[in-house]
């Protein structure tokens, strides 16, 4: 990769990151804390639950590992839009 | 013998000569092979084994109960939340660019990233961290072996000490990880079954997911009935400290030494992604049962209507469950208003409440998810299933921080500071030696805990969030972060932390607890602070000192990048010049 490639590259992944954790924050600390009695009387009953509730204890942990999967299939395709197929193999002592 | 203690035994002995078996096949004897599995494991398994070795006794024995019993219920999310939520950060910030670098252990990244100053605070912070963390498993093997072979609390733990001395010492990490890929196995089926078995008993539902639900309504019911906050809000509880313990557990999770180490044991960049995304799929199984299983667990004990309930039963006619754990001091009643019937008031509790107080019960949490399957009325052998899949999280954990505590010394101490011409083999005799040590302090803790389990492991992680996350992902992220900046963040942020624990929780005996003195915040949930002081002082440091090396920062432009690039190569090789990386006047 050139330099410009590689700001490139870089500049997509920090994006896509980034919005990753706004999720991330928002259903965490948004949904499943801060707003999570407000959300508890908006919508009692979800699927059973209060909705505040269900994301602190169910919907934070499911959506977790949706941002996952997100982030690694982009980067995947990330990576073969910038050419790199080749991945290093070694692990070394200092 | 009952038939609990047969079928326990029988399930014990049964896993435990799987793992000794599997890891006595693959046992290895250079240090690359005892450190980082060769490099060579698939993701899946690589993710089974991470999700083992995270996964401990605070996960399989603690969560479930913390959740349902330490507080109304709610407030135990940050729980649930945070200890999976940090494999977000983890897989997004960390462990791509971690495993590009290449290194064996954390110090490795931090004292080459930073200078050896910074190194050395690491290597302490990752010793500190990781025998906070094994106490916690000692302390939970401890109460699985008292319970189900009838010895009393300390005699549990030497057994559980001799044991992963013995196959920490035996394996290193090649055995270790398809030891855990086996324990993963275990401890997840072990889980499950009663999960899916009680979700149909009580609620007709099949999915513990889904039964779970009803049953939070009908608690919110019973707990009001009872004087208690609803146990689907916060209530009385402090959504600060919710915030805050959430916060410490994320960061700690994505800077614990041992859940870092593990991604070097990936083949390359896209296997460390793809190992953080299966880690974290098999966490969340256990995960999103775990908080049924809570739920299901106290509304069995607190309905007045349960047929193994404690809720109005007279004193003298305790169930035979209340009973066993009643024999090793787990669970205890005073019958503060002396009309012989247990009484679970919020109103009915004495003066002075202990830890774990319910009306006029007392409960260790760490009993609930071992006592499940008996007060649901489930078979002895799914009993003896569930202590096999307690020990089996307990056991992976330890053995997984043990080799960090190991690596650190033989590595990070021994090889770098003491002996740098010591053979491959003084160096694993160097570990295996530290392991000794740690076991040994573990066991003193896993002993004479200083608290439950699972708030043993938050600290662990408050320790972890204030020292290791903020540097290792400034050292990415922001090329400009020097060596001072990292050094000086490092030790306000994890001083601060260490010392707020040390000064508040009460380390063994009867000293007297302090409170707590920074703005009432509870040890669990002081890392989030530590993590912000080590943030903020690294940054403003880093400001104001010489900036990294050019070449320094070329090598770090190389670590965002996947694939082989000729500066990361070369620094791997040792063929990168320390003053040339590093500046005038390193070391």
């Amino acid at each position: 990769m050139d330099d410009a490639a590689r700001k490139a590259y870089w500049r997509s992944n920090v994006r896509m990151v980034i919005g990753l954790l706004v999720i991330w924050a928002i259903v965490s600390y948004g949904a499943g804390i801060l707003f999570a009695d407000a959300l508890n009387e908006a919508v009692p009953d979800f699927l059973g639950f209060p909705l505040g509730f269900w994301f602190a204890q169910q919907g934070s942990i499911i959506t977790f590992v949706v941002l996952i999967a997100i982030y690694v299939f982009y980067m995947d395709r990330l990576d073969k839009k910038y050419g790199i197929t080749e991945y290093e193999e070694e692990v070394r002592h200092s | 013998m009952s038939d609990i203690q047969v079928w326990t035994l029988v399930f014990v002995v049964l896993t435990f000569s799987l793992y000794i078996y599997i890891a006595y096949r693959s046992r290895v004897k250079d240090t690359k092979g005892f450190y980082v599995a060769g490099g060579g494991v698939p993701a899946p398994a690589n993710g089974a084994a991470i999700a083992a070795d995270w996964m401990s006794a605070a996960s399989f024995i603690s969560l479930a109960g913390i959740v349902a019993f330490a507080t109304n219920g709610y407030f135990g999310s940050a729980y649930l939340m945070g200890w999976t939520g940090g494999y977000v950060l983890l897989a997004l910030l960390l462990a791509p660019y971690l495993r590009k670098f290449g290194k064996y252990t954390v110090p490795d990244f931090v004292g080459d990233r930073y200078n050896e100053t910074a190194r050395l605070i690491a290597v302490v912070a990752v010793i500190l961290i990781s025998i906070t963390y094994v106490a916690g498993q000692m302390a939970g093997v401890g109460i699985v072996f008292s319970r189900f072979l009838g010895v009393n609390l300390e005699w549990g733990v030497l057994i559980g000490m001799v044991i992963v001395f013995f196959y920490a010492v035996l394996g290193g990490m090649k055995g270790i990880t398809w030891t855990q890929v086996a324990q993963y196995t275990v401890l997840i089926i072990a889980y499950l079954i009663p999960a899916f078995a009680i979700s149909s008993t009580l609620t007709g539902k099949v999915v513990p997911q889904i039964g779970f639900g009803e049953v939070v309504s009908k608690l919110d019911q019973i707990q009001a009935d009872l004087g208690f906050d609803a146990y689907s809000g916060i209530g009385s509880q402090s959504l600060r400290d919710m915030f805050l313990l959430t916060v410490a557990l994320m960061a700690g999770t994505a800077g614990l030494p041992h859940v870092i180490v593990r991604f070097y044991t990936a083949k390359n960049v896209r296997a460390a992604r793809y190992s953080a995304l299966w880690a974290l799929f098999f966490i969340s199984l256990l995960y999103v049962s775990a908080p049924a299983i809570g739920a299901f667990s106290k509304f069995n004990i607190i309905n007045p209507d349960s047929a193994e309930g404690l809720n109005g039963v007279a004193v003298d006619a305790t169930p035979d469950w209340y009973n066993n754990w009643a024999d090793v001091g787990l669970i205890s009643v005073t019958d503060v208003n002396e009309n012989g019937v247990i009484d679970l008031a919020a109103s009915a509790a004495p003066a002075e409440p202990a830890a774990g107080q319910f009306g006029e019960l007392v409960i260790n949490n760490d009993i609930v998810v071992l006592a499940t399957p008996e007060i649901a009325g489930l078979p002895a052998p799914v009993v003896g299933l569930v202590a096999a899949g307690g020990l089996a999280a307990a056991l992976s954990t330890a053995s997984g921080l043990l080799l960090a505590i190991s690596s650190a010394v033989a590595n990070d101490v021994y090889y770098k500071k003491i002996n740098p011409r010591a053979t491959e083999q003084r160096q694993v005799l160097a570990g295996r030696i530290a392991i000794a040590g740690a076991i040994l302090v573990a066991g003193y803790f896993g002993i004479n805990p200083p608290a439950f389990v699972a708030q043993v492991v938050a600290i662990a992680f408050g320790l972890a969030a204030s020292a290791l996350f903020p540097i290792i992902v400034l050292g990415i992220f922001w090329k400009k972060t020097t060596a001072i900046g990292a050094a000086s963040g490092l030790l306000a942020g994890f001083g601060f932390t260490f010392i707020y624990v040390i000064t508040t929780v009460r380390l063994a005996g009867d000293a007297p607890l302090t409170d707590p003195w920074f703005f009432d915040i509870p040890a669990t949930a002081i890392g989030a602070v530590g993590l912000f002081i080590n943030f903020v002082v690294t940054i403003v440091v880093s400001l104001f000192t010489p900036k990294p090396t050019p070449l320094m920062q070329e090598l770090i432009e190389e670590v965002r990048y996947p694939g082989k690039t000729r500066l990361v190569e070369a620094h791997l090789a040792g063929k990168v010049d320390d003053e040339k990386l590093h500046g005038e006047g390193h070391h």
